[in-house]
């Protein structure tokens, strides 16, 4: 897969960050539909990173080591509700009898404030929850040391799979393989995404472990495409951005 | 000695089932993955984060520090990226990169914000990074830090400066021109041949 030539030194620029105004604008709008131009930018990022080895050497003071610790510390990840101020309590309740209307009026927006805040952490504790969840399901699902099992009739010879699970609106895409026969050295299995109308998108590229498993989480993918299939190739390792026949696995939507 | 282990989480059903509840002082020193340390932060387990912090807080501090040339500027950067990883795990997607490369962009992008005296300009969590060497473990780090030592310096020298001055100065292409006087076509083509001659190099 090759990078779009006139697209080649403005990537480096912009992964150093150094890229501005329109020459960043058209570069911005080209990643989001050139899938090669992406993952050359991944590269550029990777490259940089080994760049920052270069300088490695000095290591920081113990104090930032016990400094890190405190703050982690401090904020323990599961944190406690905010409490909640009962600037109410300073009311003087002495002069209760002289302000009755008044203090009616504020016992019921109390009351009000009350419920809503009781409604909010009800509603933080639900989301809290509900993300710790995901963040269970997603570590599973990318966990090396997970044991992947996949349960087929008895006495049936192991069949290589492919699960995709796709949302067009969010661009989400998780593909669970197993059974996968390994590939020679330079070689790699490559998902498409087959849409509606078009050429298939690169949708990922894997190898299986040792146990013929492989995971793909949200690959980089154009927005909104509805899709019609996905489909597997075997291609370079560096991926393909048109699928080298033969297909080796399809599947369209259950 | 570790930090002594959250309850609340030791106590939860799926730490017992993996009879992982925490990070021991062994694991610490040894060969975890590094998958294996972030799903300790993401469990809330304090200990992950020091496993992190032995493993990558020098990468991120040198090129924070060099970035910025100030120690206490450069701590500053290192603690606030690994404060961000702890408060929020999710920024690193596994899947679409190596931890210890992914920390030391996010730490050159904090320390050039710093620099310059700016917001943060990239989202970290849109940051992705592709890099072959493996960095988790001692070895592989030094065998690769030689590598791009040997590499930088087998460069020609105009090529190898605007490299670093994009790098570690912070400075754009077209500030780096008006700098040396090079045409800005030049400086360019110098940077990107300069980092694809690092991959190269990790290439064979």
């Amino acid at each position: 897969m090759s990078v779009h030539e006139q697209f080649a030194e403005d990537l480096a620029l912009h992964a150093l960050g150094g890229l501005e105004g329109a020459e960043r604008a058209a570069l911005e709008k080209h990643l989001e539909e050139c899938a090669a131009c992406r993952r050359e930018l991944e590269q550029l990022r990777g490259d940089l990173a080994l760049m920052a080895l270069s300088t490695a050497g000095p290591v920081p003071p113990q104090r930032a080591r016990q400094r890190l610790l405190e703050a982690v510390a401090r904020e323990p990840r599961r944190a406690a509700a905010p409490s909640r101020q009962r600037w109410w309590t300073l009311v003087p309740w002495v002069a209760a009898a002289a302000l009755a209307m008044g203090l009616v009026a504020m016992w019921l927006q109390k009351s009000d404030l009350q419920q809503r805040v009781a409604g909010l952490e009800n509603e933080s504790a639900q989301q809290q929850t509900e993300l710790q969840r995901a963040r269970e399901v997603v570590s599973t699902l990318t966990a090396t040391d997970a044991m992947r099992v996949t349960l087929v009739a008895a006495k049936t010879p192991p069949q290589p799979q492919g699960k995709a699970i796709y949302v067009r609106d969010r661009s989400s895409l998780i593909f669970l393989a197993s059974n996968f026969q390994p590939l020679p050295p330079q070689k790699a299995y490559e998902l498409w995404l087959i849409p509606t109308n078009g050429a298939p998108i690169p949708a990922g590229i894997f190898k299986p472990d040792a146990h013929g498993s492989a995971t793909v989480i949200n690959p980089p993918l154009p927005k909104g495409v509805e899709a019609k299939a996905f489909a597997i190739t075997a291609e370079p390792e560096s991926g393909s951005s048109v699928p080298t026949m033969p297909i080796l696995m399809i599947g369209t939507g259950e | 000695m570790g930090l002594p282990c959250n309850p609340c989480q030791a106590a939860h059903p799926y730490f017992k089932w993996k009879e992982i509840n925490c990070l021991s002082p062994t694991e610490l020193k040894g060969n975890l993955t590094d998958a294996a340390v972030l799903s300790a932060i993401r469990s809330g387990d304090e200990n992950g984060m020091a496993a992190l912090y032995d493993r990558y807080s020098a990468v991120v501090y040198s090129v924070a520090l060099r970035v910025l040339g100030d120690t206490g500027a450069a701590e500053d950067v290192l603690q606030e990226v690994f404060m961000q990883l702890w408060r929020n795990p999710g920024l690193f997607d596994s899947s679409r990169g190596s931890l210890g490369p992914w920390l030391s962009v996010i730490a050159r992008h904090r320390a050039i914000d710093g620099l310059r005296k700016r917001r943060p300009e990239t989202d970290i969590a849109d940051v992705v990074v592709s890099v072959e060497p493996d960095l988790a473990g001692d070895a592989e780090r030094a065998r690769a830090m030689e590598k791009v030592r040997g590499t930088l310096g087998s460069m020609p020298s105009p090529q190898r400066q605007a490299l670093e001055m994009a790098y570690f100065e912070g400075l754009s292409h077209r500030e780096i021109s008006a700098k040396t006087g090079e045409p800005l076509g030049t400086i360019k083509t110098r940077i990107r041949a300069g980092l694809l001659a690092l991959r190269k190099a990790f290439a064979t």
